[in-house]
């Protein structure tokens, strides 16, 4: 088995682009939780201005990740970080954007409207009715965003080695280009990995925080 | 206790203006039940509304215990009134004891409080405090749900109780039985209850007075009685039907009728033994029923021992038409 052969030669490599790959997706994602949920949240609660947000959000989506990681380069390149780890980090923290604020901004709206209805009648101010009872329902939900942009995240993240990122893009793109197929499958495999084990992961903490919440909502996924 | 004064809501409907409530005054007593009563669009849930504030006044003012509401702290003011919907709004995240506690947790209770309270807002509705503790909204019936929804409205033990047809969604034999305990509990705690419904039915059986509106317009406000043997105008006589006469001896109990027929207990000398009986607070209603099954035209009257203690024929009920239910009702609430 040349593959298994590759990987046994090559294994302190592959250890380097797991942490660089998990480095980089952690890092961009996490600080677009922080960023996207409570943004979500926000616009929850101002539709006008959800719109907009919504749709630039869903622009940026439709920006090939390549162009994206380009487009980086020269704006970067005025404070001498055009390639390598910061212009692959803002990339990756702008696509994740999208499912983490849609899905926060659908999960709050999808609440109960008796439910809401109940929380400012018995007096909740809006940081209470959020805090006690929208924002622990919508959990579920929220953390499906999150799942789905780890994915996609670590999916796109395999392009920023063009860019001097690091990651399991490294094999594959070096693979490409030397038309070495034993290292394209190696990368290709290491990604599918990575993405499956952490979906499971993650798949397992949403599980745990929709127990709290009826089945109906459970189901509500978008 | 609550007075609506001209009050009005308008909405701007394209260059329209549509009068949801049109120039409302309405007096509710302390400690009484006053139920809006009406078709779906008539304005009565946004007038309930209004008073809790979640829907603005245009015109007019809403005073509680003669304090204008528009010049309270709507969150404040909220956490003073209980609220009642009709799809109950349990919060799905928490558990029962979680739900009930909401409101005095909210004001800041200590936790032996709310955990007394807890208990003996479950005795009151009847539901078993230890059993429901941990459990979640969505393990109960939908009965037991409203339950838990008018026990969390209480909690706080406020003074003011607005419910927007909290017993519409449940079966007939389920919404009656709530209905009595609502009534049981009420007469414990006294509360002013703004009570909203479309069913003339639990209007009556519930109302100390009724308001009926039409398109925003309020049509009549009076007991139910005055509502049923004098309807205003003609869509008043319209809702409340044509069986309004039948409905009003919901009102009454036998123990009403004999108190008005000199020398009752003497009709026991008949001869006639039979099995066509009903209980001295048995309602009218019912009672009329049984005497029209009864072949011989009458039936028995027994007291709580089951002593018979007279007959009752057809020709007795034509005294209803002179009792009037205003000194009555008390006897009709414990029934």
């Amino acid at each position: 088995m040349e593959l298994l052969d590759f990987i046994f030669l090559n294994w302190h490599d592959i250890l380097r682009m797991t942490w660089e790959h998990i480095e980089l997706v952690g890092l961009s994602v996490g600080v677009a939780i922080i960023t996207g949920v409570p943004f979500g949240i926000y616009i929850s609660q101002k539709e006008t201005l959800a719109n907009l947000v919504l749709t630039v959000a869903g622009i940026i989506m439709t920006i090939p990740s390549i162009a994206l990681f380009g487009i980086m380069i020269p704006i970067l390149s005025i404070i001498n970080q055009g390639i390598g780890f910061v212009p692959a980090f803002i990339a990756l923290f702008l696509y994740s954007q999208l499912p983490i604020i849609r899905n926060t901004y659908v999960a709050i709206k999808n609440v109960d409207p008796n439910v809401r209805d109940a929380a400012i009648g018995m007096g909740m101010t809006t940081w209470e009715r959020l805090y006690k009872v929208e924002i622990p329902i919508a959990l579920p939900v929220i953390m499906a965003g999150v799942r789905m942009a780890v994915v996609l995240i670590i999916g796109i993240a395999t392009i920023a080695a063009y860019i001097g990122a690091g990651g399991f893009g490294e094999y594959i793109a070096r693979g490409i280009s030397t038309s070495y197929k034993t290292m394209v499958q190696a990368g290709a495999i290491g990604v599918s990995i990575l993405a499956i084990t952490i979906d499971f992961v993650l798949g397992r903490i949403q599980k745990k925080l929709s127990q709290k919440v009826p089945k109906v909502t459970r189901l509500k996924e978008v | 206790m609550i007075e609506f004064k001209n009050v009005s809501k308008i909405y701007e409907s394209g260059n329209k203006q549509v009068k949801a409530v049109d120039n409302v005054s309405l007096h509710i007593e302390k400690g009484q039940i006053c139920v809006f009563l009406g078709p779906s669009g008539c304005g009565k849930t946004t007038l309930l509304r209004m008073v809790n504030r979640l829907i603005p006044i245009s015109n007019g003012s809403i005073f509680i215990d003669g304090k204008d509401i528009s010049k309270l702290n709507p969150i404040e003011l909220r956490r003073s009134i209980g609220y009642v919907i009709q799809q109950v709004g349990l919060f799905p995240n928490m558990t029962i004891e979680e739900n009930i506690s909401v409101v005095p947790n909210l004001l800041g209770w200590d936790r032996a409080k709310i955990k007394k309270r807890y208990n003996e807002l479950m005795e009151m509705v009847g539901l078993d405090p230890e059993e429901y503790r941990k459990r979640f909204p969505w393990e109960l019936s939908g009965g037991q749900q409203q339950r838990i929804g008018v026990a969390r409205a209480l909690a706080a033990d406020p003074p003011v109780m607005l419910m927007d047809e909290p017993f519409g969604a449940l079966d007939p034999l389920i919404r009656e039985r709530l209905q009595n305990e609502f009534l049981r509990i009420q007469e414990n705690v006294k509360k002013t209850i703004l009570f909203v419904s479309h069913d003339i039915d639990e209007a009556i059986r519930l109302a100390d007075k009724i308001a009926i509106f039409k398109s925003g317009q309020l049509m009549q406000h009076g007991t139910p009685d005055e509502i049923l043997s004098n309807p205003k105008n003609d869509f008043v006589r319209d809702f409340v039907g044509s069986d309004r006469e039948l409905k009003r001896l919901t009102l009454f109990t036998v123990k009403d009728l004999i108190s008005k027929i000199d020398h009752f207990q003497k009709r026991t000398t008949r001869n006639d033994y039979h099995d066509f009986v009903v209980k001295v607070n048995t309602d009218l209603r019912t009672t009329l029923s049984v005497v029209l099954s009864s072949p011989t035209g009458n039936a028995w009257v027994v007291d709580e021992k089951d002593r018979r203690i007279g007959l009752l024929s057809l020709d007795d009920f034509e005294i209803v038409t002179d009792i009037h239910t205003k000194k009555l009702k008390p006897i009709v609430n414990q029934g």
